[in-house]
């Protein structure tokens, strides 16, 4: 694999314009130098009159923002195959390509047909070919399809590009604030709002369907956790306790809400059973207990804890009813995040330069820093646990910013107007 | 001595209306934010600093009406904290008093003691450390002899805060208990 130099670039990719004007866009702000060259070249079209959306572009985007990818310029492409017959591999392996990703538009009545194909470059063979149907509303949908089944192929690993993030915004000065809480998809198209309000709103959480948030909003003057269907706006509030009702997460088997709730003095993990109303009590002492979330298997959840002094991150192991701190690296290390996928955890960790997202290997116990900002807070990690969302600062506006897990390659998600901020990443959704 | 009362209230209203009016450069109606500073913040060259220095002297006239009945609300209604701390600062003892006063005169009185942090840290932390501060001046009014029932806290953590921006003034003006009457 050859490799190509880091790329850093600051390149504002100005996607598409449209009357979403609330979508967020997209800034590489760093390349990984480990990314694999992939030829996409422009899906011919047999439709009627131009396509709304140029899928090749967006797949490109898709792969390019993942860090493992590095798609070559369309100015570089030296042919324009449409399917693998026509291809000349080559061709690709005088430009470096590694990989070779070609497609086809057909209009079926009000649908299209969407025919892709990845070639493996020196390997010579097409390792995908798949057709795929589509309303005219649904083609980014289809393209960021596209993109799972490459990205996957390639790496191994499942894409997450099908996926959505929700976020909060908050515009207008200090004393006038807005805020609105949003779900857009992964590349910040698409954006729906689903809650404004003049108090704040944090801490959205997904329930592991994909189908409701949970979060935390302050439209009464006090703060309670609500629960709201997205498919038909209709929510519940879960709890209203007197003090601090706060960060909701989502038991793996979406039954359970984990949350911190000061009712009995000062913040304490608590875990609702939805349905019922139950409450349990997993901690007891006169320190902030908050910011749970769940291990991937259910038996466990990790928390943020000042007991020692300082916020900590701790695990409480369900059945024995224990809990055990398990980061002794610096003084300030918060709101922890279990890896889907392997025994790391991502976090909030105060450096001498700031406040950065760091990883945990809990194998090996390192604690590695993946982020160059300095004020990061709130991060959340794509289901597949290869990149991680975050918000941060970027002169005096809140922007997302995400990250790979191995810390080598980075974007920004900012917001045209506004602050935003407390990005949450969807599950799968398929 | 209702008369030098009623002067002493208009001479804070003024001060408060000119600190108001020139509260940009940092003064707020509410004080000093920065403790063992705030006597080098005082001689800041601009008119909002010194009207806000003025206006703590008010204050500090208050407090020769302790032991009476405080008649209304106490103006100054926020009180600052150091960083990572919700021990009451000495200079806001005064102030504490004086709504515990009130609070004690008028007990179908109720204040919202809304606790603030300022931005850096996570957000659900901020909350808890927002919700120490509030309870800190709670427990400090209950001392005094105010009615549990007349207080309520609420915490905000970092999330309204006083004043946009990342640098330590900005902070200090922030981490701060509101009290909501």
């Amino acid at each position: 694999m050859k490799r190509v130099p880091a790329v850093l670039v600051a390149l504002l990719l100005l996607l598409f314009s449209s009357l979403a004007s609330a979508d967020l866009t997209i800034e590489i702000t760093k390349g990984s130098d480990r990314a694999v060259p992939i030829a996409i070249v422009p899906f011919a079209s047999q439709a009627q009159g131009n396509l709304p959306e140029d899928i090749a572009q967006i797949v490109n985007d898709d792969l390019a923002r993942s860090g493992q990818f590095s798609p070559l310029s369309r100015s570089s492409l030296i042919a324009s195959p449409s399917s693998s017959e026509e291809v000349n591999y080559r061709d690709w392996r005088a430009v470096d390509s590694n990989y070779l990703v070609v497609g086809q538009v057909s209009q079926e009545g009000n649908d299209y047909r969407i025919q892709f194909e990845l070639m493996d470059v020196y390997g010579e063979r097409r390792m995908l070919g798949e057709v795929v149907t589509v309303g005219r509303d649904q083609l980014r949908s289809a393209a960021h399809y596209i993109s799972d089944q490459v990205f996957e192929a390639v790496t191994g690993i499942r894409g997450a590009f099908s996926t959505q993030i929700a976020y909060v915004t908050a515009q207008g000065a200090a004393d006038s604030r807005r805020y609105g809480l949003h779900v857009a998809d992964a590349d910040g198209h698409n954006s729906q709002q689903i809650l404004t309000s003049d108090e704040p709103i944090l801490s959205p959480a997904w329930s592991p369907d994909g189908n409701k948030l949970a979060y935390v909003s302050f439209e009464t003057g006090r703060p309670s956790i609500y629960i709201q269907n997205l498919a038909n706006s209709q929510r519940v509030r879960a709890t209203s306790f007197e003090g601090i009702n706060g960060a909701p997460a989502w038991s793996p088997d979406g039954r359970k809400l984990a949350m911190s709730l000061s009712k009995d003095g000062q913040p304490e993990i608590y875990v609702m059973d939805i349905a019922s109303r139950d409450f349990r009590r997993l901690t007891n002492n006169s320190a902030i207990d908050t910011e749970p979330d769940w291990s991937p298997d259910g038996d466990s959840l990790l928390f943020t804890s000042d007991r020692s002094g300082g916020p900590q991150l701790y695990r409480h192991d369900l059945s024995s009813g224990e809990s055990k701190r398990i980061t002794f690296t610096g003084n300030y290390n918060s709101r922890g995040r279990f890896s889907p996928v392997e025994e790391t955890i991502f976090m909030i960790h105060r450096a001498s330069d700031g406040y950065h997202v760091a990883k945990k290997d809990m194998e090996t116990d390192r604690l590695t820093i993946l982020t160059e900002s300095r004020w990061d807070e709130s991060p959340s990690v794509a289901p597949n646990g290869s990149m991680v969302i975050f918000a941060t600062q970027e002169g005096n506006r809140g922007v997302l910013g995400v990250v790979s897990a191995d810390g080598k390659a980075s974007y920004r998600l900012p917001s045209a107007q506004g602050d935003v901020r407390e990005p949450a990443w969807s599950p799968f959704m398929n | 001595m209702r008369f030098d009362t009623y002067l002493k209230s208009l001479i804070i209203a003024l001060a408060l209306a000119l600190v108001a009016g020139c509260s940009s450069t940092g003064g707020t109606q509410d004080g000093r934010m920065d403790g063992a500073d705030g006597g080098a913040t005082g001689q800041g060259a601009t008119t909002g600093q010194t009207s806000g220095t003025r206006m703590g002297q008010g204050q500090t006239q208050g407090q020769g009406m302790q032991g009476q009945a405080q008649a209304r609300i106490p103006d100054q209604r926020t009180i600052y904290f150091d960083y990572d701390k919700d021990t009451i600062r000495p200079e806001f003892e005064s102030t504490l008093n004086a709504h515990a006063q009130y609070l004690r005169s008028h007990p179908d009185a109720n204040v919202v003691l809304k606790g603030h942090g300022d931005e850096r840290g996570t957000r659900e932390y901020n909350l808890g450390l927002g919700e120490r501060r509030a309870k800190s001046v709670e427990r400090y009014l209950a001392v005094q002899g105010v009615s549990d029932s007349q207080m309520e806290i609420v915490s905000y953590g970092e999330e309204r805060p006083a004043v946009d921006g990342h640098s330590e003034d900005a902070y200090a003006q922030n981490r701060r208990v509101v009290f909501d009457y």
